[in-house]
């Protein structure tokens, strides 16, 4: 493109039919994506049945139509977003739904055990809707801007909801959800949206003093009090978490996130420093105060010892995700043909590793792969973005999937001690399903402004 | 803010590189140490699949897979309890030792060499079959031991000294298989534990793992480090009195059944070895001092394990002794220990002119459908010493049998080279009888020990001539097919 004046491109009429390339490569992509979800499923059926059965249609056509539904909301809504985002939320989304099938599959032939496939799909449709709700309100990566402070409100009151008499409930030990009668929702998924806006917005307005203002102190620069305020509430925040909803994981998750945010925004490396230490120090008196933090700690340092294996809350479950893991080998059981079930929260917490039983190392890195893949892309907005708002957003948001990611299958596989928190996109739950379908909304809806949003500098790139 | 992004990418890197680290340690690097976990159940439903392999000799299985109409799909069924000191067991319930246990990867097929197996297997949907594993026993050396040994307690190892491999290989009294591999858990466990609580101990591997007093068949061994000292040769002589006072105690060693041992003054090592006595042993041993004794044993193999596949329990020559000690020691008392497969691997390393094979059980791995996954090559495991060595002790171990007092391990019409044992256990305790050697002798095509345990149930009576020898004739008659 050629124009001289970029403004004046803007109140020109689209009378220039522009071709949606990155539409068409999703297109092709999708195809391939809907192709491997039905090849799961006619796996899984033939292998577990013997045969494949009508309701194969079931699981495939709504996910199926979602993500079409989908496909042509960004064609009209978005068509300069991002090729990639889409198809790798799609295999993995697919994926996972296939592996909690199978583990119905297996619930059914017992006849016992709770049904999660029809509800997954059921929460998936609801998560792409809303991902394209997204897509279509949210008119421009601006827009949330405006919307700072008030979701620093909805975040805290998120987080900090499951507390709430009546409503809070307590699973596994964990005081993380808030419900309804049958139907419980874990508000944590979504605040980390709210908060990542946030934390992109504040930034944003209070990078410089954050940077530069202060006095010196043996040639490093302290930030005044008032400018620490936030980072200090913020960690007093994770470690209510901590302590009161017993989640190691989600303090974690929102306390990493938020220094990677400020260390972007200033480049002040001191951020990092300080906040791990406190991060750290927190978790280290916890570990001592609070028992269940020790127990996590022992069954992550000595899973196979028989005294950890045996107890109550102790580390039976990470060993038997460690032999699911070891079973699949390189090569896996074949989806159908492993014995996922054998672990406790086989279709959530565990998924990594029923998935890394069937389908083996190698099944084990292609999951890993396309987690990278999407990350790289959210990272790469940032990269590209010339708004420091939608820069700091867009890598807010990937880098809180990386970690997640990296929390849960660290602790599955001993990388760092087990926590609670759940696969994005893979794990049954429907939060975790509409927060992480908002989040690559949102990315869509960022990268499709990359390259003609408003910028500083006239440049193409 | 791009040298930020640049900083934190590299920190998104590394977190995943952590977990693809992390996953490979367990799914590949480690998955064999988890398959092997007892609280692992994956590897035991696993095992029901699949059928398992065959172990044969001759292309005859002596134990193989049925298929069966229960959830297991398969039974387990051995031929004979002669083999059971070679096939172990394999249970549901009670788990596997033996063959069964060592060869366990190959006999699920889950050893590398069924790679290409284990892939076609992933598509075809069809398990894995296990693989065969064909043995080099002899069944006529095998079942000539076993009925030899009749009633008695004890072990008998043959092995083919310029290969290493294993002809013969019993222990006694054994146990019958098909009733730890039954499908049902209360049978299983009920006659495990009767197993275990009989007290003549039949789940004991005694030509492999246990250890006995060699007695004099160490004699060879010590008569062999002399020669290879350069000091002495067979015709060397030692003072032969009738008693010898170990020196600093006032212990005194006799010959056996207090004799003279030839009758003269002196008495040559050859002859020492013919009568085998005590005393001029007893000398030799203090003058040749414990570390040569113990670097010739260990060049024998002792204190060293080896797989053959099964675990050989190491053989121990003691440490730290004193001369009186050592004297004891150098006619196989005192604290000097050894497995039967160590004897006949003396007698081996003597026939095979001072080349020690390792011993083998295992002729070939069969796939499935018939493709040797592993032939196991005859590996030499130590040079024990030289060829004119070899040829000496041969010729004084021809003279034990042909003129001395081994002499039931004569053959009509073959030259055999042996020894006789009867090792004292202490007190009242009954005897340890022994023998090992090897024949044709010029062109040995068998190396044979035995051992008889607890006196072979005549208490202090028995002598390794009377009882142990006959034995090893009738296996060495086996193999020579006379």
């Amino acid at each position: 493109m050629s124009f001289s004046n970029l403004t004046d491109a803007i109140n020109i009429p689209k009378i220039i039919k522009i071709i949606p390339r990155n539409r068409n490569i999703e297109a092709w992509l999708l195809v391939f994506a809907l192709g491997l979800f039905a090849f799961e499923l006619a796996q899984i059926q033939l292998s577990v049945l013997q045969i494949l059965r009508p309701d194969f249609w079931l699981y495939f056509l709504p996910f199926s139509a979602a993500v079409i539904a989908i496909h042509f909301v960004l064609r009209l809504r978005a068509s300069e977003a991002d090729s990639l985002i889409l198809p790798i939320g799609v295999v993995l989304n697919g994926l996972g739904i296939a592996e909690i099938y199978r583990l119905d599959l297996h619930s059914a032939t017992l006849k016992a055990g709770e049904l999660f496939a029809g509800k997954q799909i059921a929460w998936t449709c609801l998560a792409i809707a809303i991902a394209a709700i997204v897509v279509i309100f949210v008119p421009s990566h601006l827009f949330l801007r405006r919307y700072v402070y008030l979701s620093m409100f909805i975040g805290v009151g998120l987080l900090l909801s499951p507390m709430l008499p009546f409503l809070g409930r307590s699973i596994n030990g964990a005081r993380l959800w808030i419900g309804v009668g049958n139907l419980t929702f874990q508000p944590g998924e979504l605040a980390k949206i709210a908060l990542t806006v946030f934390f992109a917005g504040y930034l944003v307005t209070r990078r410089d003093s954050l940077a530069i203002v202060g006095r010196k102190i043996f040639g490093v620069r302290i930030p005044r009090a008032r400018e620490l305020g936030p980072i200090i509430t913020i960690w007093v925040a994770s470690l209510m978490v901590l302590v009161l909803q017993h989640d190691l994981g989600t303090s974690l998750l929102y306390f990493g996130l938020f220094i990677v945010m400020i260390y972007v925004a200033t480049g002040r490396s001191i951020y990092v420093v300080v906040g791990l230490t406190m991060f750290f120090s927190g978790a280290l008196v916890a570990s001592r105060v609070a028992d269940y933090v020790t127990n996590r700690f022992d069954a992550w340092l000595n899973p196979f010892d028989q005294a950890h294996y045996d107890a109550v809350g102790g580390s039976y479950q990470l060993v038997q995700g460690i032999f699911g893991l070891a079973h699949g080998n390189l090569l896996g059981a074949g989806l159908g043909g492993g014995l996922p079930q054998l672990v406790p929260l086989a279709e959530s917490d565990f998924i990594i590793a029923s998935l890394g039983e069937e389908l083996g190392l190698v099944g084990m890195f292609a999951i890993l792969v396309l987690y990278l893949l999407l990350v790289a892309r959210g990272v790469r907005i940032a990269f590209n973005h010339n708004d420091d708002f939608s820069k700091l957003l867009a890598v807010g948001l990937s880098f809180v999937i990386a970690l997640q990611l990296f929390i849960v299958v660290g602790g599955v596989t001993r990388v760092v001690p087990l926590t609670g928190l759940t696969t994005p996109l893979l794990a049954a739950g429907g939060s975790s399903l509409i927060a992480n379908w908002i989040i690559i909304g949102v990315l869509l809806r960022i990268s499709d402004s990359m390259g003609s949003g408003q910028r500083s500098f006239g440049g193409v790139s | 803010m791009q040298k930020e992004l640049r900083r934190v990418s590299i920190v998104i890197f590394l977190m995943f590189l952590s977990l693809f680290v992390a996953s490979t340690s367990i799914q590949v690097i480690q998955a064999e140490t988890y398959s092997q976990d007892q609280r692992n159940v994956r590897s035991v439903y696993d095992s029901y699949k699949k059928q398992r392999g065959s172990i044969l000799i001759d292309g005859e299985p002596i134990a193989f897979s049925k298929p069966s109409d229960d959830v297991y799909h398969y039974i387990r069924t051995y031929a004979d309890p002669m083999y059971s000191g070679i096939t172990g067991f394999f249970s549901n319930y009670q788990g596997a030792t033996g063959l069964e246990s060592a060869m366990n990867s190959y006999l699920t097929g889950q050893n590398s060499a069924q790679f290409f197996e284990q892939i076609s297997a992933l598509f075809s949907g069809n398990p894995v079959t296990g693989a065969s594993v064909q043995l080099t026993i002899n069944k006529a050396a095998q079942k000539a031991a076993w009925d030899a040994l009749g009633n008695m307690t004890g072990a008998v190892v043959a092995i083919e000294p310029k290969t290493g491999n294993i002809l013969a290989l019993v222990s006694k009294p054994g146990f019958d298989a098909n009733k730890l591999a039954v499908h049902d858990g209360v049978t299983s466990t009920s006659n495990y534990t009767a197993l275990l609580n009989d007290k003549s101990e039949p789940l004991k591997n005694r030509a492999t793992t246990e250890l006995f007093a060699p007695g004099s068949v160490f004699k060879i061994l010590v008569a062999t480090a002399a020669l290879e000292s350069g000091k002495y040769t067979p015709e060397s002589t030692l003072p032969n009195p009738v008693k010898f006072q170990l020196p600093g105690t006032n212990v005194f060693v006799q010959n056996s059944g207090e004799g003279k041992c030839g009758g003269k003054a002196t008495v040559s090592i050859a002859d020492a070895l013919r009568f085998s006595c005590n005393v001029p042993m007893a000398q030799l041993g203090i003058l040749l001092g414990q570390d040569a004794i113990r670097a010739q044993a260990e060049k024998f193999g002792f204190g060293t394990q080896i797989k053959v596949p099964l675990t050989i329990t190491p053989s121990v020559y003691p440490t730290g002794m004193d001369d009186a000690q050592t004297g004891l020691s150098a006619f196989g008392q005192f604290d000097d220990r050894v497995t039967p497969m160590q004897v006949a691997m003396m007698s081996a390393a003597v026939a095979n002119g001072g080349i020690l094979m390792k011993p083998n059980l295992v002729q070939v791995v069969l796939s499935s459908n018939l493709a040797a996954l592993n032939t196991p090559v005859p590996s030499q495991l130590s040079t024990v010493m030289s060829p004119e060595t070899a040829a000496k002790v041969r010729d004084m171990m021809i003279g034990a049998v042909a003129r001395g007092v081994s002499s039931n391990g004569q053959i009509k019409g073959v030259s055999v080279a042996g020894k006789t044992g009867t090792a004292q256990n202490g007190q009242g305790e009954p005897y340890t009888l022994w023998f090992t050697g090897f024949a044709p002798a010029d062109n040995p095509q068998v190396a044979v020990a035995v051992v008889v345990a607890n006196g072979g149930g005549m208490g202090q009576s028995g002598r390794g001539n009377s009882l142990a020898a006959p034995i090893a004739r009738k296996v060495m008659e086996a193999v020579l097919k006379k």
